[in-house]
């Protein structure tokens, strides 16, 4: 019996060991690069909105805060990096940065006030903070270049050495080591102390204040690390693509993400890496073969979705594995 | 000595409603102290007070001498006032070791590490696993809560309570909802409580009241009908007609 008791708490304390299949994610996105030469930009793209993805699983899979309006982080990183190399700043790694750092504080600002609320109260408030950042970039259009978008952006090589060419090869590459930088962190988060108190939230938030959690507080530190996330997203999007549109800041933005999100498995840290691919590939392939109706298609694509696999691709196998382990 | 909890003047209403119609009550330390009442008296109201889910109109409370009327739950609780909830309060899709897990990473200030993985803090699943074993849970350790009968949740319930070292234990209602072969194991688990753990136990059922209860406190529309020991209790008139009359036309 103690060795039975010794292996079982092992296992509980070793959640957070790599699994195999984790790997498969970088595998492909290194295979996709030698593989399909024709679509780094796309690649690149993705591998962005990646981020971007996993920053709303962070708030909305994790923490349980459901959010309309995380293209307001999105965006503010997205200008941040855009306005910097317009002016005479293009280097990449420190754009990025000073968009994560600007899009966290707005985080910080406009959770600490909106993050008292909840449910639907507090989706209608993401909902506007984004709507206010999307006027205000909209109304200044003398630095954001209002419905014009953002023009003459200069990125500068990364590192000073790898030069941005027309094909995506350094945009690709870049892209996919900062996404490997932000899902070790967020890896990290979700199997900490902190992050399962998160869950805990997430599950049962009476039950967290009466452990004596300070809700309130955890709650508005992930958010601002979501927003940080969603804008390290926004400013490779605005680098890689060297053109920032109001589009960023858009309602529209926010409510993809989180269908991306919801196709490939909310919670699961890697729903992100699947759902986005698939919405983005279809999109593509759609707006190609259809350029009038591809979004009908997608339409289509989210019903058959919801009807036959509810809980995201990762749910949909969670399911037939719990099925099948049943006696 | 300073009462393990104490409330002076607790006061608290809804509207025209007073819930809690100026409460002294001292719940001594090492108490098996019960609190009953029929049905919107406002037990749990006090309960929430107490613990500071609800702000009292007026009114003090005092946790071991010292003042906590505007402290926020969280700060109970690390002083130690611990509840349990009248209808389970569980993170039901969590194991039933997650469960107690969470609470001592809490207690232990663990919760705030957001860097190393959680099973680093090997000290805390340890300790919550020794709790179970105590308890006679380490069974169902792994299991999702939502999985296990409404007894073993119940006891679940108490082992998150326990989990948060608590001074005093506010139990409401921990039978509630249990098929009646169950309870026994319910009522042995109370009874072998630490004895320095002040106990208030908020229920309905008069039969574990009077076999867990050294004192009793009636409470009837928000204000103290009467305090005694269960026999005081039992041959009170007064009580016999709010309380005892009334359950057995029911």
């Amino acid at each position: 019996m103690p060795d039975a008791r010794r292996s079982m708490l092992d296992a509980f304390a070793r959640r957070h060991r790599l699994h195999v299949l984790e790997g498969l994610p970088w595998g492909v996105a290194i295979a996709a690069y030698f593989a399909f030469p024709d679509y780094l930009a796309l690649g690149a793209q993705i591998l962005a909105v990646i981020i971007f993805a996993l920053s709303v699983d962070l708030v909305l899979g994790y923490a349980g805060i459901v959010t309309l309006g995380q293209a307001a982080f999105f965006g503010t990183g997205a200008y941040t990096a855009g306005i910097l190399a317009a002016n005479g700043w293009g280097e990449p790694l420190t754009g990025l940065l000073a968009a994560g750092a600007m899009a966290g504080a707005i985080g910080l600002l406009s959770g600490a006030i909106i993050l008292r609320t909840s449910g639907l109260t507090l989706l209608m408030q993401t909902l506007v903070v984004a709507a206010m950042l999307y006027e205000a970039a909209n109304k200044g259009g003398r630095i954001t270049g209002g419905s014009d978008g953002l023009q003459g952006m200069d990125v500068w090589p990364i590192l000073g050495k790898f030069r941005f060419d027309m094909f995506g090869h350094t945009a690709y590459l870049y892209c996919l080591a900062v996404l490997a930088v932000a899902w070790i962190a967020v890896r990290a988060l979700v199997h900490s102390a902190f992050g399962r108190s998160l869950t805990g939230i997430r599950e049962n938030v009476t039950r967290m204040h009466a452990i004596g959690a300070p809700v309130d507080r955890r709650k508005l530190v992930v958010y601002t690390v979501s927003a940080v996330l969603a804008g390290v997203s926004g400013g490779l999007i605005a680098q890689t693509t060297q053109f920032v549109g109001l589009g960023v800041l858009s309602l529209e933005r926010s409510g993809t993400i989180l269908i991306m999100l919801i196709i490939g498995g909310v919670g699961q840290l890697y729903g992100a890496f699947i759902g986005v691919p698939l919405y983005m590939i279809a999109q593509d392939r759609f707006s190609t073969i259809d350029p009038t109706y591809w979004y009908f298609w997608i339409g289509l694509f989210m019903v058959l979705m919801v009807v036959f696999a509810p809980g995201g691709v990762l749910g949909f196998f969670t399911r037939r594995r719990a099925r099948r382990d049943k006696p | 000595m300073s009462a393990g909890l104490e409330t002076q003047g607790l006061y608290k209403s809804f509207g025209a409603l007073a819930v809690a119609n100026a409460i002294d009550f001292r719940l001594e330390r090492g108490a098996r102290h019960a609190l009953i009442g029929p049905n919107g008296a406002g037990k749990t109201s006090f309960v929430n007070l107490v613990t500071g889910a609800l702000r009292p109109g007026a009114g003090r409370i005092l946790l071991g001498g010292e003042d906590v009327t505007s402290l926020p739950q969280a700060a109970r609780v690390k002083r130690g006032l611990v509840r349990t909830f009248q209808i389970n309060a569980l993170f039901r899709r969590l194991s039933v070791l997650e469960n107690v897990t969470l609470a001592i990473a809490e207690r232990d200030g663990v919760a705030e590490d957001f860097v190393r993985p959680a099973g680093r803090h090997r000290a805390v699943i340890e300790e919550a696993f020794a709790l179970l074993e105590r308890l006679g849970l380490a069974e169902e350790a792994l299991r999702p809560v939502s999985e296990l009968a409404y007894g073993r949740q119940r006891m679940t319930e108490i082992a998150v309570a326990l989990g948060l070292a608590p001074k005093v234990l506010l139990l409401d209602e921990p039978a509630a909802g249990v098929p009646s072969g169950e309870t026994a194991t319910i009522v042995d688990l109370i009874e072998r409580l630490p004895s320095e753990i002040s106990v208030l136990i908020i229920e309905h059922d008069m039969e574990l009241v009077f076999r867990l209860a050294r004192r009793i406190t009636v409470l009837v529309q928000g204000s103290v009908l009467v305090e005694g020991t269960p026999r005081e209790i039992a041959d009170d008139p007064r009580v016999r007609q709010v309380y005892l009359g009334e359950r057995r036309h029911a």
